[in-house]
């Protein structure tokens, strides 16, 4: 469906030009200053090593190089540990945190929006109160919990703690509320589909703007993950950390580390770029209303 | 009559285990995040709780010492006042800002065409993008001539000397400031956006047979509160996020940072928690947080349920 733009419906509703005109200019002011330090990070890593250091700094790069790209590469090639472990650990972390937060928190939505069980609410309830708070406040208990489990130094404490997002339960639940008729669920029980068939087949394509909003933030948490207190064996570091160990090596680097930013970026705003463009889409033909 | 009372109990808990029994297959669904939501979000609070009244460093068994822990914390931990007076500081600017920020640039977004307000959308997003994109800043308020700020000043002739901004107490907070300010267009700017994408501008042109003149009011008397469930979501946001600030101090001012000037109330935490490992003590901060951030968003989401009754 292409965008409801009716002709006379915006002559129907009071648009001034001149504001108009003053919204544009704001707009692209309020954009450059966003956008701002991601061009300089992609010029940065661009420059050669004595544009760096020139005085005064500039910011548009004017011999651009990929020196630093390569320089990033060979530094890679030697490293101690095999540069694709870190890309693995990273791809893993981000693939398999995703992956369970979407199932946990998709199968608990349903359960919560379309179940009229007793407890329902009180655990809907405990769920929206614990968005009050930020793991932050149990980051110290969290940590005593995963050393009991004897999880320390592997993947898991990175990935399943990911998998109970209360966030990302609340959006997908919200979401089903509006956007997924009873009346459906109740036309598909008569039919005979089991539960889990419903669940996959019908009430999942229905949410998935929400479920793909979920994957961007998502993948931004887990693909810039530092492993922190839990990992301390080289080969399981995540890769920002190993590039920002890199980067961080020497003076001459500096070029080498924006590089680093800027590859990166590159994973997030992919994912953003590609969600975001289905997500719109899926908003305007997800028009089912009862 | 006693009688009649336990009879109604006993129905009501009849219908119950037959409403239980009914929709069991619930309990199915969302066993298995509510099983992994109580291990690590339920327990640790309870554990958080139960630790902060004790000495507790992991190698030796916690002891009980009652309300210890809490009494150095407000009587003699001269720190911990430095990094609440931050926080709350911290929070009452980005707070409030952050969130009219997204709200009113979404509102902007979404009279334009599809393709610009994508493009707009994403720009906007970049700097929430990634977790690490503001340590830019740091590059921004470098302190030699080399730092961009320093190095227009010197240009301009406005300064003699540079200013070592992330090393001068003056400066550091309101650094922090700005830096989260414009990481501010997070979450809540992504749901203010879908949100208004998909408002029913049905209601906006009866509003404009009715009489309302310009968009100002169209903000006002039709979008705003229609869209209550929204603000009250991303407004307890907010909260949660203003009040766990920590990376973003800690990675441009340091930690410590100078005079404690970019100290946070989980800066504090993180350093009793992981450097000093007096867990007990660590585990009384983030009670103490826990309690402000709920009380903080109980009275902010009270104030919003009242706004336009």
């Amino acid at each position: 469906m292409k965008k409801l733009k009716i002709p006379h419906m915006s002559r129907q509703l009071n648009r001034s030009r001149a504001l108009n005109v003053f919204i544009y200019i704001f707009l692209f002011l309020v954009a450059c200053f966003m956008s701002f330090p991601m061009v300089f990070a992609v010029s940065n890593s661009l420059k050669p090593i004595e544009e760096l250091f020139i005085f005064p700094p500039r910011i548009f790069v004017i011999h651009p190089t990929a020196d630093n790209y390569l320089d990033l590469f060979d530094v890679i090639s030697n490293s101690w540990v095999p540069f694709s472990r870190y890309l693995f650990n990273t791809v893993f972390i981000t693939a398999a945190g995703t992956v369970g937060q979407v199932i946990f928190s998709s199968l608990a939505a349903y359960g919560m929006s379309k179940f009229k069980f007793p407890g329902a609410k009180f655990c809907f309830n405990l769920i929206v109160f614990s968005i009050m708070f930020t793991s932050t406040v149990t980051a110290i208990p969290s940590y005593i919990i995963i050393s009991k489990l004897g999880w320390v130094d592997t993947y898991l404490p990175l990935i399943v703690p990911f998998f109970q997002s209360s966030l990302g339960l609340y959006l997908i639940k919200q979401f089903m509320d509006a956007n997924v008729p009873d009346s459906l669920i109740e036309a598909a029980k008569i039919d005979g589909a089991p539960h889990f068939t419903i669940y996959l087949r019908i009430v999942m394509p229905l949410v998935k703007p929400a479920w793909l909003t979920l994957i961007i933030l998502c993948v931004q948490n887990l693909w810039n993950s530092t492993g922190g207190v839990y990992i301390y064996s080289e080969e399981l570091k995540p890769l920002t950390v190993a590039l920002n160990q890199l980067a961080t090596g020497a003076i001459s680097r500096s070029g080498i580390s924006a590089a680093v930013t800027v590859i990166m970026l590159i994973v997030p705003v992919g994912v953003f770029l590609a969600s975001q463009s289905r997500v719109i889409e899926t908003m305007a033909t997800s028009g089912m209303k009862d | 009559m006693e009688h009649s009372l336990f009879n109604k109990y006993r129905t009501k808990l009849h219908e119950t285990a037959q409403l239980a029994k009914r929709e069991r297959a619930g309990y199915l669904f969302i066993a298995p995040f509510m099983l992994l939501f109580c291990v690590f979000t339920l327990a640790p609070v309870i554990i958080s709780v139960f630790y902060s009244f004790t000495y507790y460093n992991i190698l030796e068994p916690a002891h009980f010492i009652g309300w210890e822990n809490y009494s150095r914390l407000i009587l003699n931990d001269d720190v911990f006042l430095i990094a609440l007076k931050n926080t709350l500081v911290y929070a009452a600017i980005t707070g409030p800002i952050g969130y009219f920020m997204s709200f009113i640039l979404a509102w902007l977004l979404c009279e334009l065409g599809t393709a610009l307000r994508s493009v707009l959308v994403f720009l906007f997003y970049i700097p929430s993008m990634s977790s690490s994109m503001y340590t830019i800043w740091a590059y921004f308020f470098s302190g030699d001539s080399y730092g961009l700020i320093n190095s227009v000043l010197l240009e301009f002739g406005i300064i003699n000397t540079p200013i070592l901004w992330l090393q001068n107490s003056k400066y550091i907070m309101p650094i922090i400031i700005l830096a989260s300010l414009w990481m501010s267009l997070g979450t809540s700017f992504l749901t203010f956006v879908a949100s208004l994408q998909a408002f029913d501008r049905t209601l906006l042109e009866a509003g404009a047979v009715d009489g309302v003149r310009n968009r100002f009011q169209e903000l006002w008397y039709i979008t705003l509160p229609s869209m209550r469930p929204q603000l009250l979501f991303t407004a307890v946001l907010s909260v949660a996020q203003a009040f766990s600030v920590s990376d973003i101090a800690s990675n441009l001012a340091g930690m410590p940072s100078v005079d404690y000037a970019g100290h946070t109330i989980v800066t504090h935490l993180l350093d009793y928690g992981n450097i000093r490992f007096e867990m007990g003590y660590a585990c009384a901060i983030a009670t103490v947080l826990f309690i402000l951030m709920i009380s903080v968003n109980k009275l902010l989401t009270m104030f919003i349920r009242r706004i336009g009754k």
